[in-house]
């Protein structure tokens, strides 16, 4: 198992803040929001997949069928 | 030492989902999820080592492996509903996460409730037999 995902967390959420914030001085909160939502989409495709692996090591280690 | 890894890996993810935080709290409860599953995948060759350790000392005993099947299958169940009940605590919703764990002890219910009809099954026996 990686501990890359974690960092590329980190980076996800780092960047969506600065172009946030960006955004914000701009005077573009619509697409602030845009950025902010996409962010969280991709992290959550991401952590969806992790999700999966562990449900299937569960079910498998412990005979959950 | 697997010890100091997963405790590097839990002391980084903290930070990280600290600074995450300030700004995209939803962000940081991914974080926590992410570390919890990256250190589960680790410890998780090791236990299913023991536990086929186990199930082969049951067959050897020629217990019925009905039961500590079902124990295992109890441990699963409790560990995925504490996981996901501790995160909707850690977001702040701790009503979901108190639902969350009543079904998993529903389901853990029904899965012992064959084990209590053959306890009640052999209580019955001795006391036909006495």
């Amino acid at each position: 198992m990686n501990i890359d995902i974690l960092f590329k967390i980190a980076a996800i959420g780092i960047l969506v803040t600065v172009l946030n914030q960006v955004l914000v001085k701009a005077g573009r909160e619509e697409i602030a929001m845009m950025v902010t939502l996409s962010g969280i989409v991709i992290v959550l495709l991401m952590v969806v997949n992790l999700i999966n692996n562990l449900f299937t090591n569960v079910k498998s280690i412990f005979q959950l069928y | 030492m697997d010890i100091f890894q997963i405790v590097s890996i839990g002391i980084v993810a903290t930070i990280i989902a600290l600074i995450i935080r300030q700004e995209h709290p939803e962000l940081a409860i991914l974080v926590s999820i992410t570390a919890g599953i990256i250190i589960f995948t680790f410890i998780i060759g090791k236990f299913s080592a023991n536990i086929n350790v186990i199930i082969s000392m049951v067959n050897q005993s020629r217990i019925d492996s009905l039961y500590v099947m079902t124990v295992f299958k109890v441990i699963g169940i409790a560990y995925i509903a504490e996981f996901a009940s501790q995160i909707c605590k850690d977001a702040g919703e701790e009503a979901i996460g108190k639902k969350i764990e009543l079904g998993g002890k529903i389901i853990i219910m029904n899965l012992a409730i064959p084990i209590l009809t053959a306890l009640m099954g052999i209580i019955v026996d001795i006391l036909n037999n006495v």
